[in-house]
């Protein structure tokens, strides 16, 4: 072999000082601890998206609590004799066939939508983290069960199912009602995404060694299983709360959603759509605040979905 | 005569007429654009490689070995980009080569083999297609006949003997070893000047690895194939390729003929690599005097620089005495006829464990040795009650495991602690290392938090981590540290046996090396008795007192470590041993 060595190849040695050696396995202890929860924080911070939506929703909120900051016109008081009447004088937006204040009433509707979509999201989470972890963690039949169970609800379209329901109920219709109507059918999607990631966690080594240890089964679901396949639910939930308002929206507008005398989105651009042609601006003003908060909570949505994306983030 | 060979002692090789280096890469750089700016993974890598040579870079992971492959054929993955230097295929430079140019190049003057079999087949084409596409694809020939017949002709070559009848057939009904023979075979359809061979068999089991290393070797040198290697394995690499480029961080580090290397490291780091190569060091011991001399040969402030080298040899020579006096005690494991019988769906059943029988006395390191297969890590699950056997009995400590009550086995459990393979899958990596660390402390509820968190900076610095690491996460060690940290926790409750499954194979050399020996420093220390689970012969020599080797589910072979190495009884036991890369190189005569 050495008979085919050329003068070019022979035997080089890198000088040490330009290949300083490090001992082996050396430790990095200098800067803040790091895990998947702290990253993505990190990364959420640098990202304009994220501090635009989060402002919105900041301001939502406060105008869902405190609406009488920003107006103290009565959104109930209504005067036919303004009806339909332009912006100007007291009004800053003008007023909508029942002679209502426009402005007024988009912010009194503020908390309606933001309720339903609150405890729409609570509830989707719920059920599907419940359904999601026991049919993926435990599997067996309670997964054949719970699984069908979700097939059969995840079959009917929760906007036509809220329909029957809120129908057949009318009389009954309140925040709460609706928001159980519009939940108790939208949870499946977040149960199939959580089983899924379940599955794919619990064959995990970490599991694995939990078990050897003699750690419960309840307990390494709730310890290592769960919050290890949470990322994705906290997404799903933060759009479907979006959703839950377009849904509340299109249930009023439909006619079988909140009463008239609840102050919601929906109800006025319902209300408003006869004069679509002649005043456009009643239906368009509550149409663009439904549409921003909507946007609002679908981008907060998009860009944690992005920062929880290890992946996605090293591309950038 | 070119310009490349210079002055004064030109050494003319015997078949002469080919003074131009095939391949001359000079000074490269490659850099990745990454959040932080740009990163430099290789940085001024030059070598030289002349026609029908071979030539094996060598490294650990991360050390830019695999870049500097994929920066030849220029399939540098995601924002890499050469940076800078020069890389000549035959005098033409590929770093400022056109994707479309490079498109000819590749295949048909650079052939490439990757690493992982398993994943660079598509699943959903037949053998046939794929070969058939790659030919098509390097214009070798054309008509669906002509190319049937030499897609045929090339898997015959790369070893399928019955390649006419297999073309039909899909990846997954290939072994491993038959799938890197089709990768092989496409990289060598185009008859290439140059093939680039990425841990070609890093993912195979020895024996396969050792006969489809035997065939490209014999393959490249009746085609003149120049072969270009990529390893971790230095005792591979060594065995396999007449020069040696050692990679450290980007750097080159020494390079030259091969057994100049091993016999005469030079550089502190190449010095550390040979002396942790399990597979070197375990012809080592048998020829001790030489040890001495290679240690010799290190000059003082690169002893120093290296302040951690490990030795395996001495730590292998302590145990010897420990074992000696363990022959006498009880066995801390008892396992008698155990079966394993998994029911397939469709197709019957199968028996991953046959009859296996073997006793661990306290405080002594038995090696299950085998490989994929073969049934060893389903021994270790039973043992350890994440599976249950079918038949057979095994008695930890004086219990059956069989019979024993929730509360006994949860009992059990403190005693007999698992370190995993995977040190990147065995840690939550949402729990900081103090919670992970006393989670055995709090499952069994082992005194209070006080206790617990003394307790856990006691762990950590008997794995020799700073105690700093406690409030940290998984995702910011190494493997080496995660693995040390799985180590910790499976000591927290002071276990009499811990099983080792595969728990340094997926480890860098130099890190395997510290964490054998520190088991080795543990077990001294602890009276610990393990059970080590490994497809590694060469690892078993440092660490093991009594070897069985499992072949197919049986133990075909058990005795203690030097009756396995120094006489073999079994041909399955001399194939294995054999297989060792490395193993057949004579060092420091």
């Amino acid at each position: 072999m050495p008979s085919n060595t050329r003068p070019s190849q022979a035997h080089y040695v890198a000088p040490i000082e330009e290949t300083p050696l490090v001992a082996i396995d050396s430790v990095k202890a200098e800067g803040k601890p790091s895990n998947l929860w702290t990253d993505a924080w990190r990364d959420l911070r640098k990202r304009p998206m994220f501090w635009i939506s989060a402002v919105m929703i900041v301001i939502l909120v406060i105008v869902a609590l405190f609406p009488t900051l920003f107006t103290s016109v009565d959104p109930r008081y209504c005067q036919l004799s303004l009806s339909n009447q332009g912006p100007g004088g007291d009004s800053l937006l003008g007023y909508n066939r029942q002679g209502c204040d426009i402005f007024a009433r988009i912010i009194h509707g503020t908390s309606t939508s933001l309720a339903v979509g609150l405890i729409v999201s609570f509830l989707v989470a719920l059920l599907g983290v419940i359904f999601g972890a026991f049919s993926g963690f435990y599997g067996g039949w309670l997964d054949a069960v719970l699984s069908r169970i979700g097939d059969i609800f995840f079959s009917i379209p929760y906007i036509l199912a809220a329909v029957v329901v809120m129908s057949v109920f009318s009389q009954y219709a309140n925040v709460w009602t609706i928001s159980l109507a519009i939940g108790a059918f939208a949870w499946p999607a977040t149960a199939r995404v959580l089983r899924a990631e379940i599955l794919r966690v619990k064959n995990a080594d970490f599991v694995m060694a939990a078990t050897a240890l003699g750690v419960s089964r309840f307990r390494i679901l709730l310890r290592h299983v769960l919050p290890n396949s949470i990322a994705p639910v906290l997404v799903i939930t933060t759009i479907s709360l979006a959703s839950a308002i377009v849904a509340e929206a299109t249930l009023s507008f439909l006619g079988v959603g909140l009463p008239s005398t609840t102050m919601s989105w929906g109800n006025d651009i319902s209300q408003a759509q006869v004069d679509l042609r002649t005043n456009p601006q009643t239906l368009i003003l509550p149409s663009i605040a439904l549409s921003v908060t909507v946007l609002s909570f679908i981008m907060l949505g998009e860009v944690i979905r992005d920062a929880l994306d290890p992946k996605a983030r090293a591309q950038r | 005569m070119t310009s490349t060979v210079n002055g004064s002692d030109v050494q003319q090789s015997t078949t002469g007429a080919e003074e131009r280096p095939i391949l001359e890469v000079k000074d490269l750089e490659v850099a990745f654009n990454t959040q932080e700016g740009k990163v430099t993974a290789v940085d001024g890598v030059s070598f030289t490689l002349y026609r029908g040579q071979s030539l094996a870079i060598v490294g650990e992971s991360g050390s830019g070995k695999s870049t500097t492959a994929h920066a030849i054929i220029n399939l540098l993955p995601g924002t890499g980009h050469i940076a800078g230097g020069q890389i000549l295929l035959d005098g033409q430079d590929l770093a400022k080569t056109s994707q479309r140019d490079m498109e000819s190049i590749r295949g048909r003057k650079i052939g490439f083999v990757p690493q992982d079999p398993m994943s660079n087949l598509n699943p959903v084409w037949s053998i046939g297609f794929q070969v058939e596409e790659a030919i098509r694809a390097n214009g070798i020939a054309t008509g669906r006949k002509e190319v049937k017949a030499r897609a045929i002709e090339v898997l015959k070559q790369a070893g399928l003997q019955d390649a006419d009848r297999r073309l039909k057939q899909f990846p997954h009904q290939f072994s491993g070893g038959m799938r890197q023979r089709v990768l092989i075979g496409m990289g060598l359809a185009a008859d290439p000047q140059l093939l680039i061979a990425d841990e070609p068999t890093s993912a195979l089991d020895v024996t396969v690895q050792r006969v489809i290393l035997d065939h490209l070797e014999s393959l490249t040198r009746e085609l003149g194939t120049t072969l270009l290697f990529i390893t971790h394995d230095l005792g591979l690499a060594a065995e396999r390729a007449e020069q040696l480029v050692v990679m450290y961080k980007g750097k080159v580090v020494e390079s030259g003929p091969s057994l100049q290397i091993l016999q005469n490291p030079q550089h502190p780091y190449t010095q550390r690599l040979v002396a942790a190569a399990p597979s070197l060091a375990s012809r080592r011991i048998q020829a001790t005097g030489s040890v001495s001399a290679a240690e010799a040969s290190m000059s003082e402030d690169a002893a120093a620089a290296a302040g951690d080298t490990i030795d395996l040899i001495a730590t292998a020579e302590a145990r010897h005495e420990a074992v000696e006096a363990a022959a006498s005690k009880a066995p801390a494991i008892v396992v008698e006829n155990l079966t394993k019988v998994f029911k397939i769906r469709g197709s019957g059943e199968f028996t991953a464990v046959d009859d296996v029988s073997f006793q661990i006395p306290k405080g002594t390191t038995m090696a299950l040795v085998g490989e994929s297969g073969s049934g060893k890590s389903t021994v270790a699950k039973m043992l350890l009650k994440l599976e249950d056997a079918t038949s057979g009995k095994i008695i930890v400590g004086g219990k059956d495991l069989e019979k024993v009550s929730r509360s006994e086995l949860f009992e059990l459990r403190s005693r007999m602690q698992p370190v995993f393979q995977d040190p990147y899958g065995s840690l939550n990596p949402l729990r900081n290392i103090g919670n992970t660390i006393a989670e055995p402390l709090y499952t069994h509820k082992v005194g209070d938090t006080a206790s617990r968190r003394a307790r856990v900076l006691e762990l950590l610095d008997q794995v020799s981590l700073p105690r700093t690491l406690v409030g940290r996460y998984p995702n910011e060690l190494s493997g080496g540290q995660r693995q040390r940290i799985a180590i910790a926790r499976a000591l927290a409750l002071k276990p009499e046996i811990v099983v080792l499954d595969e728990a340094v194979s997926a480890l860098d050399v130099l890190v395997q090396a510290q964490i054998l020996r520190l088991l080795a420093d543990l077990q001294a220390e602890l009276d610990l008795t393990y059970l080590f689970i490994t497809h590694d012969l060469a690892v078993v020599r440092v660490i093991a007192d009594h070897v069985a080797v499992m072949q197919k589910g049986r133990i075909v072979e058990s005795a203690t470590t030097d009756e396995v190495f120094d006489n073999p009884k079994e041909q399955y036991t001399k194939d294995l041993l054999a297989a060792i890369p490395g193993a057949n190189l004579k060092l420091g005569a």
